[in-house]
């Protein structure tokens, strides 16, 4: 399968990306490029130019510190699961990155990338969203709330580009997903996280055409972090995803049995 | 179009190609490196597995202008001075393959995750072995080929190679 024409771009800083942006109205950001280079070659995407930040050396770190993990955006998911600081901070966190795609997918896709692409499934917007991390761009910091605003859509603007996401350590957390077995992406994936001041989070990606919380499930777990406490907690098949690999009441159904595992894990 | 240059199995090359050409085009239509598979059009299959600076990836996953000064492993540049890599000669001896189509992305795969991992038992060999599809299934021997592998080139290991 061979893409349509295009120019590529090496960005060699964060500058030097913004600048190519610019210059490139039809431009697209090439991060680990699992994604967009897959859609490329089904000729799904088609940009005039794309300009590559993944060799962009300042975006690319794990820092720990302050109560938070800050991770640069260029950096790997296979980076991220073999963080030893990491993985004894937020282990819910490595062992999310430890299972997206395959190893091959692992040791190029980004952290940025999958939270900018915002694909319904993916891992990466359930920690974001359930950990209530802070998205930071060239141009501002975007709390995780207000982040992903639907189906591969987010609140980033034209020209502007992840750098970092910066994730709460929380008293615990856990992450559970039923992956579909030909893709591992998620058919439905909690992230579960009681935070440090008490506070419960419950994301869900794979299920809805975006990442969501479950507020009736957070109330419930914030007075008793039991799987018990959700057990009698529907979630609204209404809007989920159906498709051949499961309807939206199956998918519903998967949300509560991986919503309890996640809060088991990590009560 | 750019000229490209990167080092495959240890020898320098610089062709001038596409931005849109994928690596494994690169490497099987241009460098004429053939062991390298297609065996899918969604980046799912992983008959096209090689190594970029020692990581395995999946070459239709990266346009060749993207490994511009990288080191590139492919099945050709296991075996050394004749003698087979302990891993295909794993895959030899316990009949790792059936149709030999994925066998060069699953034998670039085990040398990735035998580097990372040593010894592995087998349920960590089949999670690692996410990315590859064998459609002869013929999954049992792949494993147990891998395992094998591991244990040879273990430090120590009385057979050990490479």
């Amino acid at each position: 399968m061979i893409p349509y024409p295009f120019n590529y771009r090496r960005a060699g800083s964060l500058a030097d990306a913004e600048a190519l942006l610019r210059a490139s109205p039809d431009g697209k950001l090439l991060a680990g490029g699992q994604t967009l280079i897959a859609a490329m070659k089904m000729r799904l995407a088609n940009p005039s130019d794309l300009i590559d930040i993944s060799g962009i050396k300042e975006l690319a770190y794990i820092r720990v510190a302050n109560g938070a993990v800050a991770i640069g955006a260029a950096t790997t998911h296979f980076e991220v699961m073999a963080c030893a600081e990491l993985r004894k901070a937020i282990p819910a966190l490595a062992h999310l990155a430890s299972i997206i795609g395959d190893p091959a997918v692992r040791h190029k896709g980004t952290l940025g990338g999958s939270v900018a692409n915002n694909d319904p499934a993916a891992d990466y917007p359930a920690a974001v969203l359930g950990l209530g991390a802070t998205v930071t761009t060239n141009k501002r910091s975007i709390a995780a709330d207000d982040f992903f605003t639907g189906m591969f859509s987010t609140a980033l603007e034209d020209g502007e580009i992840v750098t970092e996401v910066a994730f709460p350590i929380p008293h615990s957390a856990a992450y559970k997903k039923f992956a579909n077995p030909a893709s591992r992406y998620a058919m439905a994936g909690a992230f579960v996280a009681k935070l440090q001041d008490g506070s419960v989070r419950v994301a869900v990606t794979g299920a809805g055409p975006c990442v969501f919380r479950v507020p009736a499930m957070e109330a419930a777990l914030a007075r008793s972090f039991t799987p018990d406490a959700i057990a009698e907690i529907a979630v609204d098949a209404g809007g989920l995803n159906s498709d051949i690999h499961g309807s939206a009441a199956y998918r519903a159904n998967l949300v509560g049995v991986m919503a309890r595992r996640a809060v088991a894990e990590a009560a | 179009m750019a000229v490209v240059s990167m080092t495959v199995n240890g020898k320098p090359v610089s062709l001038e190609t596409e931005d849109r050409t994928l690596l494994v085009y690169f490497l099987r239509e241009q460098l004429r490196l053939t062991g390298t598979h297609i065996g899918c059009d969604t980046s799912q299959c992983g008959a096209c597995v090689v190594h970029v600076d020692g990581k395995a990836v999946k070459s239709c996953s990266l346009f060749a202008v993207q490994a511009e000064g990288a080191q590139v492993t492919t099945i050709e540049g296991l075996a050394q001075g004749g003698k087979l890599h302990p891993v295909q000669e794993a895959f030899r001896d316990n009949h790792g393959l059936q149709c030999g189509f994925c066998t060069p992305g699953m034998i670039m795969t085990a040398v990735d995750m035998i580097r990372r991992n040593g010894v592995m038992d087998r349920d960590t060999i089949r999670h690692e072995l996410e990315g590859n599809i064998c459609r002869c299934t013929g999954y049992v021997n792949i494993v147990s080929a891998i395992e094998d592998a591991a244990k040879r080139m273990a430090p120590g290991a009385a057979r050990s190679a490479a």
